[in-house]
């Protein structure tokens, strides 16, 4: 990737991705040789802004998942670097990475798997307050206290266990958990797309106002574009593990140049009859990122593929001031 | 109130200990709801419990009503007694051996050393697989490599004759026998089983919320693998209970143990003095231990498949 396509960075980064690839291994036979690569993120370049939102949305299997457990080094990574505040987190040793994970916290997808079914709550809650041998038990007790309050719970929840929840109990549970560390970064991996829409609103604010007490900054993963639009402040669009359009929020809900943004944008449902707008239907299915079709990945889908698209991949490219689109139509 | 809540809150103020002997005792209340469902368990129950009964009698008998000279199960002889062995009477309930030692007290004292080795061999082979098979299933590769097929070898072995072998070897008592057969168990098929259900553990999500809290290797494996794997090693134990009870019986038949008195025994003695297909006036010479050994077997065995409904979700009817 030439140097002009990536992001400016400024004092006000927290996170800085660059180039980062993660591929899966393909292994058959016998003896386990290793056919192909999934290429579930492939070369991505991004910055996260301290007490921003950055949506990331894209449909199922484009690597946003894989994204986000990457860059808190949950996988290793294939190539490419992510610092944070400066700090490349792939080269700690780890003593280092084990102090900088406080810092770095994550909120699945999965309510039900993503607690322990056989620890009380308030054990899984203060887990990371014991693995780093935070406060003696009384002043676990009182941050324990405090964060069930923080994400809405009562104290007396501290030593039940996971099944006598409901899901939207759980993922406060959850919250509760990411939160102890006192982290300054969270990853939010479809948070919401499991639990009731009712739900999802209260968690979204609750996440909201977390941000504001606790100066969060997220990275919040969704196939929904309602909850991005509600909760983020620049939204990145991913296609096969490519970011193809990074833009602030508002600018790319107004305005999406990428025709798969487009395609996209035309799929949240409208309540409001006079907004009808012209349904983009995208042919076929996602290609395989085991072997991603040439240059843009998107043209055997799209409805704008012209002569450069099949043959060099578009680089990403700042269209107008925060607006970074990855489409030859730009040029 | 603010006593309330501070004893809602104690969870975190006591030690982890007492944490993990509540939620044991939780667990224990909840999955015997469900266990009383399975009327096959609660029949094996029972049946355990007079086992148990029996292994509690046999010392509290000798103390006090019987006459070790004459009851002993190794060394007793009831000289008042003729010809041995004698047909059972008031003063011996099972009849005499043909070494003239009291068959009852003897199946009795064989179901306290039954229950013993049964259940350390369990222990054994619990604590091997469990071990094992977290350790495969987590670090996988050559680790994992390893004890997979060390697995799949010692599936393959014919235990009771191993067992022959072996006693060539070296001389078995009750606990080298549990040992020895524990951990045969222990790195052959429950650790498959055991290693696959961690497999399924260590992909949860909570895995990797504890790994992002900072959680070394070890902290995942002891507090959230090892928990999680506990229902199903504890149904394993059951089996294995089962399968040492055989072996026992088995080389005791043989004359390959170096104990003092088993059903096994029992059964050998009377088959070394030719009085196996005697005719059913001697049968009270096998017929008890025999039982016993079905028996024990049988409600151990019981107890697991309840037990396996109760912790495999699939099995559970609901």
């Amino acid at each position: 990737m030439s140097q002009s396509s990536e992001p400016p960075i400024n004092e006000k980064t927290l996170i800085e991705v660059k180039n980062l690839k993660k591929y899966f291994p393909v292994k058959s036979g016998i003896l386990q040789r290793i056919r192909g690569w999934v290429k579930a993120v492939d070369d991505v370049s991004f910055v996260i802004e301290e007490g921003e939102t950055l949506g990331l949305v894209g449909e199922s299997g484009c690597g946003k998942t894989t994204l986000g457990r990457t860059m808190l080094r949950l996988v290793e990574s294939t190539a490419g670097k992510v610092f944070f505040r400066g700090l490349n987190i792939f080269e700690l040793s780890p003593q280092e990475l084990k102090s900088m994970r406080r810092n770095l916290q994550i909120i699945f997808q999965d309510p039900y798997s993503s607690l322990d079914p056989s620890l009380a709550i308030g054990e899984q809650i203060t887990e990371g307050l014991r693995i780093h041998s935070i406060g003696d038990r009384e002043e676990r007790r009182e941050v324990l206290k405090e964060l069930l309050h923080h994400v809405g719970l009562e104290d007396y929840h501290a030593k039940r266990y996971p099944h006598e929840f409901s899901g939207g109990q759980r993922q406060r549970i959850g919250i509760a958990r990411a939160l102890a560390l006192r982290p300054v970064f969270i990853v939010c991996d479809e948070p919401v797309s499991a639990l009731d829409v009712s739900i999802q609103a209260q968690i979204l604010n609750l996440l909201k106002d977390l941000q504001r007490d606790f100066n969060l900054t997220y990275l919040f993963i969704a196939h929904n574009m309602g909850a991005i639009e509600h909760i983020s402040d620049r939204v990145a669009v991913m296609y096969l593990g490519k970011i193809v359009e990074l833009a602030p929020r508002d600018q790319l809900f107004k305005n999406p140049f990428h025709p798969y943004t487009q395609a996209l944008m035309s799929a949240i449902p409208s309540a409001d009859h006079h907004r009808h707008k012209q349904r983009i239907i995208l042919a076929g299915d996602v290609p395989s990122p085991l072997d991603p079709p040439s240059g843009c990945r998107f043209h055997p889908r799209c409805p704008a593929a012209f002569k450069p698209c099949p043959i060099e991949e578009p680089p990403l490219k700042e269209i107008s001031p925060g607006h970074w689109v990855a489409c030859w139509l730009m040029e | 109130m603010a006593e309330i809540t501070k004893s809602q809150l104690s969870g975190l103020t006591e030690p982890i200990w007492r944490i993990r002997l509540r939620l044991l005792r939780r667990s224990f209340i909840e999955n015997w709801r469900l266990f009383r469902e399975y009327p096959i368990g609660m029949i094996g129950l029972g049946i355990i419990a007079v086992f148990g009964l029996m292994a509690v009698a046999h010392p509290i008998l000798m103390e006090y009503v019987w006459e070790p000279r004459v009851y002993d199960p190794v060394i007793g002889y009831d000289i008042s007694i003729l010809a041995h062995p004698s047909q059972p009477s008031s003063t011996h309930i099972l009849g005499t051996d043909p070494l003239g030692r009291d068959v009852l007290s003897q199946l009795l004292y064989g179901t306290r050393f039954g229950f013993s080795l049964g259940i350390s061999a369990a222990l054994v082979s619990v604590i091997v697989s469990t071990s094992i098979g977290a350790l495969s299933a987590y670090y996988g590769g050559i680790v994992d490599v390893f004890f997979m097929r060390l697995a799949d070898v010692v599936i393959m072995l014919p235990f009771i004759a191993i067992l022959i072998v072996l006693s060539a070897l070296i001389e078995f008592n009750g606990l080298s026998l549990a040992l020895v057969y524990g951990i045969l168990v222990g790195f052959g098929g429950q650790t498959i089983v055991i290693k696959s259900q961690a497999l399924s553990i260590k992909v949860k999500p909570y895995i990797e919320a504890a790994r992002a809290a900072g959680g070394s290797d070890g902290h995942i494996i002891f507090t959230h693998l090892i928990p999680n794997l506990m229902p199903l090693s504890f149904l394993y134990m059951m089996f294995t209970v089962t399968g040492a009870v055989f072996a026992e019986a088995a080389l005791s038949f043989f004359g390959l143990l170096n104990i003092r008195m088993s059903w096994g025994i029992m059964i050998n003695t009377a088959q070394a003095a030719g009085y196996l297909l005697a005719g059913p006036e001697y049968l009270h010479l096998m017929l008890p231990a025999g039982l016993a050994i079905t028996m024990l077997c049988s409600s151990f065995y019981m107890v697991g498949r309840a037990l396996d409904e109760v912790v495999n979700p699939r099995l559970r009817q609901r």
